[in-house]
């Protein structure tokens, strides 16, 4: 198994505050790799600069081996969605007064084909079939969970390569987080597809994810296959909360 | 006589709409009002009125003039679509990330370079659109409808058709309107959103210069032409809930039939005929602050 995603030694400044200080990190093809840390360690800071929506004050970033950000060049984030890398963001930011239907065919922008998307929609009906009965619904009404798994669908209908998920459980109740992150799991295994996900409730991300980051005030402070960060006494006391 | 005011107002509307949804788009993509919007129609009118005389040389009226006339509507707008994406490119782009009353400025800016550009080149003096037809009004039901009444009701109607339908139903469509909703989304999913933004200029641009040619008939092609009916589509683009392009149209139409039907009824003098747009948009905006099908900005933090 390859490295995917390489980021070396990257740096972002927001103004005058360093909201990541020379992170370093790697995802292989096929894993599920996991970033845990407190509300404001800059893990929501650390996907937007893979995706292109932070410049870098520092370092690089490497995806399939080929640069896409560092200090002088920056692969516009559009370009960087053609490369096959999907972000889910913070929030869902779905498109709240399109319909769900229309808002997968956001997702599939990429794909040109209509009988490539209408499968590729069939397909995401049949994993999320809530998405199903809500089609023809503004994607503003629909619940939490709903719209978190409408995101997810939406990210999945270009088909990526890697897909970064930015706190899909946050905000919603614990039934619902279980169930995403079994979806995401299947995801993985069936489409052999490397998912990159940040995550503040880290008992959930440690247990459904194969490696696993710890952040601390834009610092990754700890790194080991999340089976050990899952006993390890550190993370124990200060994440899992026993 | 209810009816006749009826078509004369559903006339003045429609341009009033064409003209409004340029602004509406633009406001519903980059949040700012484009101010050289009416100007743009003023320069479409012109290049319409000149290519319309190129074609049509020395023909006397009949369908080739109609011809010439349907040919000097696409080069118009054609032109107008360049000049509109010519103009963001290089007056509005660079100031995107600048404060919000940078771009409002350098707007206000290429309204005054594109007047008065309009006057060195062409003249003040306006000069005449000819009718590509004979303009005698025909009797349809007690109701007299000119031929220009008839062009216009027409071809308004079928591009507000044609543009809600490219925007509910087309992959580029959608994007645009995924880009209005949220563009840092919208990047995500491999939008080119500066694609999109040079593509709503460019159909705002277009229609801009098809309302030009229609009003120019009545008003003649000359510099400022584009000030008052700019600034009245203006109104009507606010009215409706500005960045809903179901609004404009609505908010157009709406402020063609005031016009008329506050003169017409309410025997207000003509030269007050422009106070009631404005009144309007001030009871409107008193009573709903987003216009009628606008939706209330929740601040983003």
């Amino acid at each position: 198994m390859g490295e995917l995603l390489t980021i070396d030694n990257i740096s972002v400044d927001y103004g005058a505050i360093r909201a990541l200080k020379s992170v370093s990190m790697h995802v292989n093809e096929g894993d599920i790799v996991c970033l845990i840390g407190a509300n404001g360690a800059g893990k929501s800071t650390l996907l937007k600069s893979i995706v292109g929506l932070v410049p870098l004050s520092e370092g690089e970033i490497k995806y399939k081996g080929e640069l896409i950000s560092s200090v002088k060049h920056k692969v516009s984030t559009d370009n960087i969605a053609k490369r096959g890398i999907a972000l889910v963001p913070e929030g869902r930011r779905v498109f709240a007064d399109m319909t769900v239907e229309e808002n997968l065919d956001m997702g599939a922008f990429l794909v040109k084909d209509p009988a490539v998307i209408a499968k590729r929609k069939k397909e995401m009906y049949e994993f999320f079939p809530i998405l199903e009965a809500r089609k023809k619904q503004k994607t503003r009404s629909l619940s939490g969970g709903e719209q978190q798994m409408m995101a997810i669908a939406r990210a999945l209908m270009s088909a990526p390569t890697l897909l970064l998920l930015d706190e899909p459980g946050l905000g919603l109740a614990p039934l619902i987080v279980q169930e995403i992150f079994r979806k995401i799991t299947l995801i993985n295994k069936e489409n052999n597809l490397t998912v990159f996900l940040v995550e503040q409730n880290a008992r959930m991300a440690l247990k459904n994810s194969t490696e696993g980051y710890v952040m601390e005030n834009g610092n990754i402070v700890l790194e080991a296959p999340s089976k050990d960060l899952l006993v390890n006494e550190k993370v124990k006391r200060a994440y899992l909360g026993s | 006589m209810f009816f006749q005011h009826f078509t004369n107002g559903l006339t003045l509307g429609g341009i009033y709409a064409l003209i409004a949804l340029g602004y509406t788009m633009v406001y519903g993509i980059l949040k700012f009002i484009n101010f050289a919007h009416g100007d743009i129609l003023m320069v479409g009118a012109y290049i319409g009125m000149f290519s319309f005389n190129f074609f049509r040389g020395d023909a006397p009226l009949g369908a080739w003039t109609f011809f010439s006339f349907v040919l000097a509507m696409i080069v118009s707008a054609a032109f107008c679509a360049f000049l509109g994406m010519f103009i963001e490119r290089v007056a509005y782009k660079p100031l995107r990330h600048a404060s919000r009353l940078a771009p409002l400025l350098s707007a206000i800016g290429v309204s005054f370079i594109l007047s008065n550009g309009a006057a060195w080149l062409w003249g003040t003096q306006s000069k005449k659109f000819d009718y590509p037809f004979d303009n005698t009004p025909l009797m349809i039901g007690g109701v007299a409808i000119t031929p220009h009444q008839i062009l216009i009701l027409v071809v308004s109607l079928i591009l507000m058709v044609v543009l809600k339908l490219f925007v509910d139903r087309t992959r580029l469509g959608k994007a645009m309107r995924a880009t209005s909703l949220d563009q840092d989304t919208a990047l995500l999913m491999g939008i080119n959103v500066n694609q999109v933004i040079s593509l709503t200029f460019a159909i705002g641009s277009a229609l801009a210069a098809i309302g030009g040619i229609l009003i120019a008939f009545d008003y003649k092609c000359y510099p400022t032409l584009g000030m008052m009916t700019g600034l009245k589509a203006f109104v009507a683009a606010v009215a409706g809930g500005i960045g809903n392009i179901t609004g404009a149209m609505l908010g157009g139409i709406l402020l063609g039939l005031l016009e008329t039907f506050g003169v017409a009824i309410l025997g207000i003098p003509m030269g007050y005929k422009d106070t009631i747009a404005f009144a309007i948009l001030i009871l409107i905006l008193l009573v709903k602050p987003e216009g009628l099908l606008g939706k209330r900005e929740k601040e983003k933090v």
